[in-house]
């Protein structure tokens, strides 16, 4: 089974976001709790079901990621834009994901 | 320009206060998403992949000093220090917070701006040339048309919930600055035999994913009946256009499937009810709108002559600059300013709050206070005394703003894209920065002559890549990008829509294809005065397909 991690926008400032273990929204995706099986996929699908009724967040949605060297990589590329931001230089002291680290 | 009257004000000082009370119903849970989603998105209020995005309108792309300082201060204030102007002429901040809009909106509203109709399936910003009220070759200012036809369709009971969004286009010239072709209603503004202003009216022209170009079906409108016969066109559409399909629900696809001639004809049936009743314009209204829009007082300098002759001579780049980026204007000791967008490598369209607080001072020091968002995503200074050409450029400089490639091809047009939207497939800004860079040096540019390149990363067209002279499309393929690539689009008086060349290329290997496009274009064109539309018109696409593909027809397929 491709492993999959919950991911949303949050309400009042639309960042993105996702579930960690702990059931905290946080910023960062390499802290999201992973689901690896089909129970744990559910869960997740419920839990992004009640933060969106709750008016936690918006957009809640169940993704599917790889892990790389013990390091999360979503398999869509909008999603790894969204966990790594544009991938270009926007403004200033934002160097953007043109760098070795992003893979297309 | 135009001011806001009391009802003005009152209304959109109304419109802040009743979105602030939504959106606190909505942060503390009384509202749900599903209702609160039309209301954000009637007041501009979208949201994208990383954050909310916001989109103010500049109705047909008017700017004053202090309002391009307040888009400045937004961006310093509520946003990450810059914005991003847009094909509709219209400004979008990528990371405003909701709980902030409606701060945003109250400051907006200060000047006399607001983000009403940028979404939805109303009539959004009408657009118009963006060298209105200057350019040599116009008959007649197109603004307060374009004013007129705003004050009308904002929050119109009957055209609040059309099939579809709508989008009107209006040009005062005969070389088509607007694209009005490619738009829901395009409006010509022309004289008659007798001197009278009318209209030549096309409808049903758009791009996405059924690009179609529109269709004339009035030569002379006068122009008392503008608002009689587009409310027709608009009672038209709105009783027979598909609501079942959101992708047939265009007008370009009801005036496709039902026919011009039939269309027009119960257009005229409409018209024929609505003719003489209170949607006839009176002349006073006109006037009195047209007002607003009067030129300034355009002092005689043509002391400016013999200085731009001298500081041409004495800097190369000051007289590229003034060779690309200056048209003349209606009055000869004057001319019109693009303020590029598109710095060599850069982000097509945007500027940071410094750059837009910089023009916003040249242009109250040196160009009567006006200033227009161009749809090629540049900024342009209408009324530019020769005289000032220099310490302008001088200014510009200083900002990074004097990039000298208005119409070259690295004046590219392209959306956010991937890297920001959430309905794109692909990223555009990333391969127009490479295209960009790969074609910057000025020479080569001046070379390859006029060439719009356009990008959308999705078939939305949003980067208007169907009408580019190369257009670039970004689609998803098996979880990668892949660009496909048409070539012969325009977006002019003699609009077309591009051909696909053939089979799409990687991020990795567009740029080299552009450059295989380009060179072949050199190889083959008559002259130096032949340019690239003109050549890819006379020869078709064969020897661009031989090029790329070296003939094969699978290849090509």
């Amino acid at each position: 089974m491709v492993n999959k991690v919950l991911t949303a926008n949050r309400l009042s400032d639309g960042i993105s976001v996702w579930l960690d273990a702990s059931g905290n929204w946080v910023e960062q995706l390499q802290q999201a709790f992973i689901a690896r099986h089909a129970e744990a996929v559910t869960a997740l699908e419920a839990t992004g079901k009640l933060a969106f009724d709750d008016n936690k967040v918006v957009d809640a949605n169940v993704v599917d990621v790889e892990e790389v060297n013990g390091t999360l990589r979503p398999l869509r590329m909008r999603e790894r834009i969204r966990a790594e931001g544009p991938s270009i230089p926007y403004a200033a002291g934002y160097n953007g994901l043109a760098g070795p680290n992003f893979a297309a | 320009m135009y001011r806001y009257d009391e009802f003005d004000h009152a209304f959109v000082s109304s419109r802040v206060d009743q979105f602030r009370d939504q959106v606190e119903r909505r942060l503390s849970g009384e509202l749900a998403e599903d209702a609160f989603k039309p209301l954000r998105l009637m007041n501009g209020v979208y949201l994208q992949l990383h954050a909310y995005m916001l989109r103010v309108a500049i109705p047909y792309g008017t700017l004053s000093s202090r309002q391009m300082r307040m888009l400045a201060h937004i961006a310093r204030k509520y946003d990450r220090g810059y914005g991003h102007f847009t094909t509709r002429q219209n400004i979008q901040y990528n990371w405003p917070r909701l709980s902030d809009t409606p701060d945003i909106l109250d400051e907006l509203a200060s000047v006399e701006m607001h983000a009403l109709q940028t979404s939805g399936n109303c009539i959004r910003n009408v657009t118009a040339d963006h060298f209105a009220g200057a350019a040599a070759d116009e008959v007649a200012d197109p603004r307060p048309y374009a004013e007129i036809l705003r004050q009308w369709s904002s929050v119109h009971p009957e055209f609040s919930f059309l099939p579809r969004k709508f989008k009107i286009a209006v040009t005062g010239a005969e070389r088509d600055r607007a694209a009005i072709q490619v738009h829901d209603i395009g409006l010509h503004l022309k004289k008659d035999e007798n001197g009278r202003i009318g209209f030549a009216v096309y409808v049903g022209g758009g791009q996405g994913r059924t690009p179609m170009i529109a269709k004339k079906i009035r030569d002379f409108l006068p122009e008392e009946d503008l608002l009689s016969y587009t409310t027709a066109i608009m009672r038209v559409y709105n009783l027979h256009g598909r609501r079942d399909n959101k992708y047939k629900a265009r007008i370009k696809i009801l005036v496709h499937e039902t026919g011009a001639e039939e269309l027009s004809r119960q257009v005229e049936v409409e018209f024929a009810a609505l003719k003489d009743t209170e949607l006839k314009l009176p002349e006073a209204d006109i006037q009195a709108i047209s007002t607003y829009f009067a030129p300034p007082a355009l002092e005689p300098r043509a002391e400016g002559w013999e200085s731009l002759a001298r500081w041409k001579k004495t800097d190369a780049e000051f007289s590229r600059w003034v060779h690309q980026n200056v048209q003349p204007h209606k009055h000869p000791d004057y001319g019109m300013v693009t303020i590029s967008l598109k710095p060599i490598g850069g982000i097509p369209g945007d500027a940071t709050d410094a750059q837009m607080d910089a023009v916003a001072d040249i242009a109250e020091e040196y160009a009567f206070d006006e200033i227009r968002v161009s749809h090629e995503q540049n900024l342009i200074l209408p009324h530019v005394a020769l005289a000032d050409l220099e310490p302008i450029y001088r200014a510009l400089v200083v900002a990074g703003l004097a990039t000298a490639n208005a119409g070259l091809i690295t004046d590219i047009i392209a959306c956010p894209g991937l890297d920001y939207c959430a309905l794109a497939n692909a990223r555009s800004i990333p391969v127009a920065q490479e295209i960009s860079t790969r074609f910057g040096a000025p020479e080569r540019q001046a070379e390859i002559g006029e060439l719009k390149i356009k990008i959308s990363g999705c078939i939305n067209a949003c980067g208007h890549h169907h009408v580019g002279h190369i257009g670039l499309l970004g689609v998803e393929k098996k979880g990668s990008e892949l660009y496909q690539i048409t070539l012969g689009g325009s977006g002019d008086e003699n609009t077309s829509i591009g051909e696909i060349i053939g089979r799409g290329f990687e991020p990795e290997k567009v740029t080299d294809a552009i450059e295989t496009i380009v060179d072949t274009y050199l190889g083959l064109r008559n002259d130096k005065s032949e340019t690239f539309l003109e050549a890819y018109r006379r020869v078709g696409p064969q020897p661009f397909k031989d090029a790329l593909y070296g003939g094969s027809a699978q290849e090509a397929a």
